[in-house]
């Protein structure tokens, strides 16, 4: 982590940190160092555009578009997501 | 048994009890396996592909030293084709600049490299290893300048408690996202070194407060994972997530297992990968069936609150602190067995500790 996440900073995955669809259990999930977890469909979104190339500001626009959500509750979600998978390292930005 | 468990989520895959380091605290049992039994290459891909299969998401290969395994790179190939996330549990002992880069290539996900002290000499010296400690600065090198994430692993004992913090520093300094520390089980090894390992309550009770004040200093910079110890705890630890429910190992020699403990289990019977699926040994083995749900735990854990949550703790403790195996972990205040931890924790902490029974394969000195 490196401060406050800012509208320009660009979040993304670290390696070892990775989506995967489970065909077993029919879920998206997020495989991390000794840990699974679980993702919504919203929490997958967002996660899918963590690449390191997309800025916070794009990543809420896109999200705004795709699910037709008002932008300020978009963006408190993404915040929130993002700055608890951050403070367990597994997002850098 | 009437409802079906799940699928399980975790493998750990012990390549090898192979290990040039001697750490008096090793997991694997006091038999270790010889070489000559362990799986094929052939086999261990097999009992990946049934894993993948079956919904496991996550193997550990471990050992021993998976190092000393030479298809290695093989196996991590494998499993990353089928998705698997791969994780390394090393000494970092036998790993070097090729091999880095080779593992990389072959897509491991993560590696975790175990630390014995922050002090050079005695970490050498738990691990019975001159030079260890220095081998494990250059590996952590290695595997960060290759881009791996890097998970620390520290046990803390009698020698290292008043060292707690300064393994968390450590752990930051080799590159570090994360590290587990862990107040030794007495499981294997341990318990052969109980005496020599076992702090005294007031040394492990400022190793855990120390421990939880950096948590909290490092938050944001490092994961601390933190494992306080049972001998001194009031409610047992959720065992393995519960027995048969998350994970399952496989021995160097293919025996299925609920955890890296249960061939202590005597009464019990596991099947081995050479002779059944992995998904019989999952779902049908009577030794993976034999602790799940809740139809075989006495009264005391059945009426429990807390039996969905610890499960009735650690079936392995149970039998060998109060000589059975579906007695409620000794470590629940609730235990009739629990002041027995009390005055074993008396018994050996009194004393100057013995010198370390290294862990080392018995026979033929193949280690």
């Amino acid at each position: 982590m490196t401060g406050a996440l800012q509208a320009t900073s660009r979040p993304r995955l670290p390696r070892g940190v990775r989506l995967k669809h489970d065909k077993v259990r029919g879920e998206w999930l997020l495989l991390a160092p000794e840990r699974v977890i679980k993702t919504n469909g919203v929490a997958r979104a967002v996660l899918e555009r963590c690449t390191g190339e997309l800025t916070l500001r794009d990543i809420i626009a896109g999200l705004v578009r795709d699910f037709e959500a008002p932008e300020a509750r978009i963006e408190a979600d993404v915040r929130a997501l993002l700055m608890s998978l951050a403070e367990k390292r597994l997002l850098d930005f | 048994m009437t409802m079906t468990p799940p699928a399980p989520v975790g493998l750990l895959a012990e390549l090898t009890h192979r290990c040039p380091l001697g750490c008096p605290y090793c997991s694997n049992p006091l038999a270790l396996e010889g070489r000559e039994g362990e799986l094929a290459t052939g086999e261990w891909k097999r009992v990946f592909s049934e894993a993948a299969a079956l919904g496991v998401l996550q193997v550990h290969l471990s050992g021993g030293e998976p190092l000393s395994r030479r298809d290695l790179t093989e196996i991590v190939r494998h499993c990353a084709s089928l998705g698997l996330y791969t994780n390394l549990i090393t000494s970092g002992i036998g790993m070097n600049a090729s091999l880095v880069k080779a593992l990389a290539e072959a897509g491991l996900d993560h590696v975790q490299l175990s630390i014995q002290d922050a002090d050079a000499a005695s970490a050498d010296k738990i691990a019975g290893y001159a030079g260890a400690f220095a081998k494990k600065q250059e590996v952590a090198a290695l595997v960060t300048a290759e881009g791996f994430p890097l998970t620390v692993n520290a046990v803390i004992h009698r020698a290292n408690a008043a060292r707690a913090g300064a393994m968390l520093d450590l752990a930051v300094a080799l590159g570090a996202r994360r590290v587990e520390i862990a107040h030794v089980q007495y499981y294997g090894w341990a318990v052969a070194n109980r005496g020599q390992l076992m702090p005294d309550r007031a040394a492990a009770a400022a190793a855990v407060a120390e421990v939880e004040q950096k948590k909290r200093e490092l938050a944001g910079i490092i994961v601390v994972d933190h494992v306080i110890p049972d001998y001194h705890a009031r409610l047992p630890k959720a065992c393995m997530g519960g027995w048969g429910r998350r994970t399952l190992n496989i021995t160097p020699t293919g025996k299925g297992l609920p955890c890296h403990a249960a061939e202590t289990l005597k009464h019990l019977t596991f099947w081995n990968v050479r002779d059944a699926s992995l998904s019989d040994i999952w779902y049908q083995s009577p030794g993976f069936n034999a602790y799940r749900g809740t139809a075989w735990m006495n009264e005391t854990c059945r009426s429990c609150e807390r039996r969905d949550i610890d499960h009735g703790g650690c079936r392995c403790q149970a039998l060998a602190l109060a000589g059975d195996a579906a007695a409620t972990d000794p470590v629940c205040h609730k235990s009739p067995d629990h002041a027995r931890l009390a005055d074993i924790l008396a018994a050996e902490t009194q004393t100057e500790p013995a010198p370390y029974h290294y862990r080392r394969v018995a026979a033929r000195g193949s280690a």
